[in-house]
């Protein structure tokens, strides 16, 4: 019994060990990926210097914020002000315990993993607005209020495009929404639910602080917004939050609309044999998407202006919600009708 | 205590503070020191405060103690975006004082150079502009046409930003082959270019509700403010100095003045990415129609100085250029005189004094950056943070020449 507990809990240790050094990498590479694509998408070459094609760069501005000095404000509200970016960090990472990287895995298989990834996600609004608060400037201060009305009115609109999925999947588990996807015909709940996905995606960059709804740390407006009085390894714990947050949106734009980890029917049958290749494949798969995804990100993020705080509450508000609620109500009784 | 007890909450003596948020002098979007005192009632602009004089130099003052020749690059200085044109406008005003003429080659290379050195101060704005909006694209691609341009003008006269290339009564240098050459087929595809930045920003709807409706000046009142180039334009007053009051080469080549109706940021940038389309026409006409014949004046020698060759063999030509260089033009006229242009960013005005000596007794520099600030309060109180970063973009000022 004992011997059997520790032997769970070292796989859940070795597990998040796996996921968050990943995670982790992954930051390093996605900024850098982020960099070269809009770095080509605007006639230039991007980073090039550290290492072949500039691909260590991201390790050496990690190097370089580690040995900054970390500045704290004379007039912040101190343990607010440290307990920031550590709230922030941790309320994304979590939300990566849930997310099923390939059949069956995830570091916790909760039964309501949306609902945990929506609660997180509020979570890490605290981070913005204490952190706003507590540096006792003026453009910090204004980040700050306008994170957390646009995060309490995208959160409305993110939470009714997935009912849409909850309702078709029965289920509120990522790894059983991903196998229910596998059952429907179409093998991806994108097809019946774009309604839904579409407003996903806007409601998930409003939520991740992208372009076109970056206002909390809008260069030209507040200089940066929630942590411009952030400097060293807080500001790049605020940096890997932000990039921790893409990565959790898109795998639950993955999950929810894509298909996850499936893969097509017929791999299934050609592999049925081994199911380690299944796996890896499984996992390649999944990464493959989520790129396409944080690929999107990108995209917009070198062509869209930005839009103004009264224009983004009013598209949250007046357009995505009711949508959202059609599509809910659209997707509820042709669910009843089939039933 | 019991709610019913509560006393009714008055909301006159409810205190409320507005926030007071100093944007500047060092901030991202205000395109150099300037200062903005905001008053916020929220996200709303209750109030707005310029301040400016953060990079004065005190040009004008300098100016008095130097002689006209001298004064020269102390006007490259002031918008160094657009050197050229304030070049032109500072050789125009002494050349109208002294009546001095100058040859027609040179007025279409001057009129070439200013419409070059328009280009890229548009360029400039819209890059900066629409990064201010958040689009970051269009920066990227307006840099490299900028940067086509300042090479042109490091091949012509050495410098990239603060030419100097105008001269009182012609230019410094004639222009070679392959400068010519390679401008003219710049004009050639130039006009594709502004069609792609304005694929990126023109239709978006995002671009429109950033920028419709906003900043809205009447025409009335952009003429009591002052207003001049794009910003007087947007509102729907024709005004261009460069037809009205043609210098240089300009009655004689053909373009057109854009004019916007509604005088908002739409509007105004409309008329700006219209006036690069115009400028490359006006280039591609002086290249065209380009005379030979002399770039400076050989009527005035009083004021222009003798050939280096001369200087060397003749002693009368020596004692006249020694003359030249330390006192000034000789025998100048007394009197006042204003000559405006039409620089990049409106009508740029140089007023001088002069009580006969070789240097100014006093200059004044008609700045449209300075007057442009003055109208940012009218343009932003009553809207929002936001757009106080897009007025300011759109009336199209540099520090270096309202500060002076």
């Amino acid at each position: 019994m004992i011997n059997e507990t520790l032997y769970n809990l070292i796989i859940t240790i070795i597990k998040i060990i796996v996921v968050l050094s990943v995670a982790m990498l992954h930051v390093a590479f996605a900024v850098y990926f982020e960099r070269k694509t809009i770095g080509h998408m605007q006639r230039r070459l991007g980073p090039m210097e550290v290492g072949p094609h500039g691909i260590l760069q991201s390790f050496a501005d990690v190097i370089k914020l580690f040995f900054k000095e970390d500045l704290v404000p004379a007039s912040a509200d101190k343990p607010l002000f440290y307990i920031a970016p550590v709230i922030g960090i941790a309320a994304t990472m979590v939300s990566l315990s849930v997310v099923p990287f390939f059949n069956g895995f995830a570091i916790a298989n909760i039964k309501v993993g949306l609902l945990f990834l929506f609660a997180m996600s509020s979570l890490g609004a605290y981070a913005v607005i204490l952190a706003g608060w507590a540096s006792n400037s003026k453009y910090s201060f204004l980040g700050g209020m306008r994170s957390s009305a646009q995060v309490i009115s995208y959160e409305v609109s993110m939470g009714l495009s997935l009912v849409g999925v909850m309702i078709m999947a029965e289920s509120l588990n990522l790894n059983d929404i991903v196998a229910a996807q596998q059952n429907f015909p179409t093998r991806l709940y994108i097809i019946p639910q774009f309604i839904g996905f579409v407003v996903f995606v806007l409601s998930a960059m409003a939520e991740t602080n992208r372009v076109p709804f970056d206002l909390p740390e809008a260069e030209q407006e507040l200089v940066a917004g929630y942590f411009t009085e952030y400097s060293g390894m807080r500001f790049a714990l605020f940096f890997l939050a932000e990039y921790i947050g893409m990565l959790v949106m898109s795998s639950v734009a993955v999950v929810c609309f894509l298909g996850g980890w499936g893969l097509p029917g017929f791999i299934y049958s050609i592999f049925s044999g081994s199911s380690i290749f299944i796996s890896i494949l499984e996992v390649i798969c999944f990464l493959f998407k989520l790129y396409m995804c944080m690929f999107f990100y990108y995209w917009v993020r070198s062509t869209l202006p930005r839009y103004r705080y009264d224009q983004l509450m009013s598209l949250g508000w007046k357009i995505l919600i009711p949508v959202s609620v059609f599509n809910i109500l659209i997707t509820g009784t042709i669910k009843m009708l089939v039933q | 205590m019991d709610i019913k007890q509560m006393p009714a909450i008055d909301k006159d003596t409810l205190k409320s503070e507005n926030l007071v948020l100093n944007m500047g002098p060092h901030h991202p979007a205000t395109h150099g020191v300037m200062r903005l005192l905001l008053e916020l009632d929220g996200e709303t602009v209750v109030k707005c405060t310029p301040y400016v004089g953060y990079l004065h130099r005190g040009v004008e003052k300098l100016a008095e103690d130097m002689t006209y020749l001298r004064a020269l690059p102390l006007t490259d200085r002031l918008d160094y975006i657009s050197s050229m044109t304030h070049n032109q406008g500072y050789c125009y005003a002494v050349e109208t004082l002294l009546g001095v003429e100058v040859p027609v080659r040179a007025k279409f290379i001057r009129t070439m150079v200013c419409e070059m050195s328009r280009i890229a101060s548009h360029l400039l704005w819209i890059a900066t502009h629409a990064l201010d909006i958040g689009a970051m694209t269009v920066f990227l691609y307006a840099f490299k046409e900028r940067e086509f341009i300042l090479e042109q003008f490091e091949a012509l006269c050495g410098a990239r930003l603060t030419v100097t290339y105008p001269r009182i009564g012609g230019v410094r240098n004639d222009v070679s082959q392959e400068f010519i050459d390679s401008v003219y087929d710049f004009t050639n595809y130039f006009p594709s270019k502004v069609d792609e930045y304005e694929r990126l920003i023109d239709r978006n709807r995002i671009w429109f509700k950033r920028t419709r409706g906003i900043g809205v000046i009447t025409a009335e009142e952009a003429v009591n403010y002052g207003l001049t180039g794009a910003a007087l334009r947007g509102s729907g007053v024709n005004y261009d100095i460069r037809k009205l009051f043609p210098y240089d080469a300009y009655d004689s080549v053909d373009f057109d003045v854009p004019i916007g109706t509604h005088g908002d940021v739409y509007d105004r940038y409309r008329c700006r990415m219209e006036e690069l389309r115009q400028s490359n026409r006006i280039i591609r006409q002086c290249i065209e129609r380009l005379p030979k014949g002399a770039i400076m004046t050989k009527d005035a020698p009083k004021v222009t100085l003798p050939s280096k060759k001369k200087v060397l063999t003749s002693m009368e030509s020596m004692i006249h250029h020694f003359m030249v260089i330390t006192k000034g033009p000789i025998n100048c006229p007394k009197g006042e005189v204003y000559v405006a242009t039409e620089a990049p960013k409106g009508e740029l005005g140089f007023y001088f004094i002069s009580d006969g000596e070789g240097k100014p007794y006093r200059m004044r520099v008609r700045a449209p950056s300075f007057v442009h600030i003055a109208a940012l309060p009218k343009l932003c109180e009553g809207g929002l943070v936001a757009d106080v970063i897009s007025n300011i973009g759109s009336i199209d000022i540099v520090l270096g020449e309202c500060d002076r």
